[in-house]
C-alpha cells in the first residue's frame, strides 16, 4: 500500500478523530492541522505507526497572525518527513494568542530542542516539558519576541522612510496611530 | 526551575565541588571561544574537563544572529537572496539558487532545461568549494597545512567562475526568479573547462596527503562518532548523515532542478565518525567533477531565463525605449509582482546538509513568514553529546568536521 494523502488522512481520522482537521493539499506537501493538546501524540503516533513511519522532523517553526481571531493568533508548523516512502507531511497547530502553549516534541525527536527553543525565543511560545527552555539566538536579558508582528523592524522615530507607500507597514501598527 | 536553566558555570560548581579528588587536583571549566582561532567561527563552548578530557559541554550560538527571517519579512522577494548568500557563505550559489527555487514553486514558473542545466553547475561548483574548505581546514586542525595551501587556490578559480557568471565573488547574489541575469560569457565556460581538467590532479594529491596519512588517521577515526539512529533524531543530514552510513541525499530524493537527469553515486560512511565525514566529502567531490561534466556534455540549446515578463526584468535597452518595458522594470524593482496566497517548504541539497525555504505569502510584496531551515543549527545540537569523554584536540578537529559556519547557525 502507498503511504499516500488519503491512507494518511483515514488513519489519522480513525485515530484521532477531531483532533486532526482541515486536510488539503498544497503544492506537493499534504497540511493539515492539529489540536494543540494532541500535537504530542499525534508526532509519536506518525513516527512509531507501522505504516506512516515519519521517522524525521524536517523543521519547526513558529507564525504570528495577530490579526485572526484570539485562540488562533500563533501557530507552530511541523514538517514531517518519511524517508522510506519519501512523503512529506505540513502539521499546524494553532495557539492562543495571549497565552500561547504547547507540548514539546523534543523527547520524540532530539532536533526538535533548539528549534523549539528558537521559537520560543523569537514568538514566545512556551513548550511545555522542554527541558530547557531559554534563549538561544537572542541574548538572555532580552524581554520582547521579536518575531511577533508588532514587533519593528527598525526604529520607529526613522522619518526618511515611509512603508504606507509599499503595502504593509513595517510594525503592523495602522497609520493613524502614528 | 531545571537545573539547565542555569548558566554552565553555576551547574559545573556543584559537579566540581562533588569530584574533588583527595591530592586536591579539581575538574575545570574551559571556555572555548567564542573568538577562538581554532573554531573557525563565532561559537561558544563552555566545557567542564577532567585534564584533558571533556565531560560535558555546553554550546551558546547566536554571536551573529542578524535576524534574516524577520528582514525578510520586509522586503521584496528579490531582495531576501543577498540574505541567503550571507548564511552559508561557502556555498552562496547554492542558497540563491535554492530561494529562487522556492519562488518558482510558489509562483508555478516553468524554468527552461537548459538553465536548469547551468543552475546544477554551479550549485556543484559550490559544492566543491563548500569541500575543499571544510576537508582542508580539517588538515589545518590535525597539523597538516600543506593540502590546504594545494586546494585552496582552486577556490579563488571557482570564485573567478562565479565573477564570470554574475559579477561577485563570495556573495554572489546570482540569478534572477526564472532564471540567469545574463547569458554565460564564453569565457565563464572556459575558466570552467581549465578548473575541470587541472582541479581533479590536484584533488587526487590532497587526498593522497590525508587519506591513508597515519597521523590524520590517528587523529581522526573514532573522533566525535555518531550513530546512524542518534544523528536521524538529532537532525542530521547533508555528508554528516552520510558518515553515519544513510544515504539520504535529496538531489535523489526529491530532485530538482533536473538532477534526475544525472548518474551519480552517494557515498556513504559507515561509523558517522570525523574520518568519515572526511572521506564521504571527498568522494562527493568527485561526485560533483562527474555531474559537472554530464551537464555540459548535455547542456540544452535554449534562453537563459524563463519567460517570465512579470517577474524577470526586461533588458536595460528596452527600458530606456520602451514605456512597457519601462513600468515592468519599475514594478519589479519595487516588488509590486503578483504573487498567489500560497506556501511552499523547498529543500535543496546543500553544502551541509538540507537547506530548506518554508515560505508563506500572503499576496502582498513580502513574504508573511520566511523559515530557513538551517542544516548546521539542527545538527550542531548534537556536538556537546559527539565530544563527550573526547580530548580537546578532538573537539576542535570534531568541530571542523561537522562544517559548522556560523553564519547559517546564527541566520
Amino acid at each position: 500500500m502507498t503511504l499516500n494523502a488519503s491512507v494518511i488522512q483515514d488513519t489519522l481520522n480513525d485515530q484521532f478523530e477531531t483532533a486532526v482537521s482541515d486536510f488539503i493539499q498544497i503544492h506537493d506537501i499534504f497540511t493539515f492541522e492539529v489540536d494543540s493538546d494532541s500535537i504530542a501524540a499525534v508526532v509519536k503516533f506518525l513516527r512509531d505507526d507501522k505504516t506512516m513511519r515519519f521517522n524525521f522532523l524536517t523543521t519547526l517553526c513558529g507564525i504570528h497572525f495577530p490579526d485572526a481571531e484570539k485562540d488562533r493568533q500563533f501557530a507552530v508548523v511541523y514538517h514531517l518527513h518519511n524517508w522510506v516512502d519519501n512523503v512529506r507531511i505540513r502539521i499546524k497547530c494553532y495557539l492562543d494568542g495571549v497565552n500561547p502553549e504547547i507540548d514539546t516534541v523534543s523527547d520524540l525527536f532530539l532536533s526538535a530542542n533548539w528549534q523549539e527553543r528558537e521559537t520560543y525565543d523569537f514568538f514566545g511560545i512556551i513548550f511545555k516539558g522542554h527541558p530547557q527552555l531559554k534563549r538561544i539566538l537572542n541574548m538572555d536579558e532580552m524581554t520582547s519576541f521579536p518575531m511577533r508582528k508588532e514587533f519593528p523592524l527598525e526604529d520607529g522615530g526613522r522619518t526618511d522612510k515611509d512603508d504606507r507607500f509599499f503595502g504593509r507597514t513595517t510594525d503592523n501598527v495602522s497609520n493613524t496611530e502614528r | 526551575m531545571s537545573d539547565l536553566l542555569l548558566p554552565p558555570e553555576i551547574r559545573y560548581a556543584g559537579i566540581i565541588k562533588e569530584r574533588q579528588n583527595e591530592d586536591g587536583s579539581e575538574l575545570s571549566i574551559l571556555n572555548l571561544g567564542p573568538t577562538h582561532p581554532a573554531t573557525h567561527g563565532i561559537f561558544q563552548n563552555i566545557l567542564l574537563m577532567d585534564g584533558e578530557r571533556i565531560i560535558a559541554g555546553e554550546p551558546t550560538v547566536g554571536y551573529i544572529h542578524r535576524a534574516f527571517e524577520k528582514i525578510a519579512e520586509n522586503r521584496p522577494f528579490y531582495q531576501v537572496t543577498p540574505l541567503t548568500d550571507r548564511m552559508n557563505y561557502c556555498s552562496a550559489p547554492i542558497n540563491n539558487m535554492g530561494w529562487w527555487m522556492t519562488l518558482e514553486k510558489a509562483l508555478n514558473i516553468e524554468i527552461p532545461k537548459r538553465v536548469q542545466y547551468l543552475r546544477v553547475i554551479v550549485m556543484e561548483l559550490a559544492r566543491i568549494s563548500d569541500h575543499i574548505i571544510c576537508n582542508s581546514v580539517m588538515g589545518v586542525d590535525t597539523g597538516a597545512l600543506t593540502g590546504f595551501l594545494y586546494v585552496f587556490q582552486y577556490r579563488e578559480k571557482i570564485y573567478e567562475i562565479y565573477e564570470e557568471i554574475c559579477g561577485a565573488r563570495l556573495t554572489t547574489n546570482m540569478g534572477r526568479i526564472g532564471g540567469f541575469e545574463r547569458e554565460w560569457s564564453p569565457l565563464a565556460f572556459e575558466k570552467l573547462n581549465i578548473f575541470l581538467e587541472e582541479f581533479p590532479v590536484i584533488w587526487a594529491e590532497f587526498e593522497s596527503l590525508l587519506v591513508r596519512n597515519r597521523i590524520f588517521m590517528d587523529r581522526t577515526i573514532n573522533v566525535g562518532a555518531i550513530s546512524a539512529e542518534r544523528a536521524i533524531s538529532y537532525g542530521f543530514t547533508g555528508p554528516n548523515l552520510r558518515a553515519a552510513g544513510v544515504d539520504y541525499d535529496i538531489r535523489a530524493m526529491q530532485p530538482y532542478s533536473s538532477y534526475e537527469d544525472f548518474d551519480f553515486n552517494i557515498p556513504v560512511g559507515k561509523s558517522g565518525d570525523t574520518y568519515d565525514r572526511f572521506c564521504v566529502r571527498n568522494a562527493e567531490v568527485w561526485e560533483s567533477i562527474s555531474i559537472i561534466k554530464q551537464a555540459l556534455a548535455k547542456m540544452p540549446e535554449g534562453p537563459y531565463h524563463a519567460n517570465v515578463p512579470d517577474y524577470y526584468l526586461p533588458p536595460k535597452e528596452e527600458v530606456y525605449h520602451s514605456m512597457e518595458a519601462l513600468i515592468y522594470h519599475f514594478k519589479i524593482v519595487m516588488g509590486e509582482v503578483p504573487v498567489p496566497v500560497t506556501e511552499v517548504y523547498h529543500p535543496v541539497e546543500g553544502g551541509n546538509g538540507e537547506l530548506g525555504f518554508y515560505l508563506m505569502t500572503d499576496g502582498s510584496r513580502t513574504a508573511y513568514r520566511l523559515h530557513f531551515r538551517r542544516p548546521c543549527f539542527i545538527y550542531y545540537q548534537a556536538y556537546p553529546e559527539m565530544v563527550r569523554g573526547q580530548m580537546l584536540s578532538d573537539a576542535i578537529v570534531t568541530l571542523s568536521s561537522m562544517n559548522v559556519i556560523a553564519g547559517e547557525l546564527d541566520a
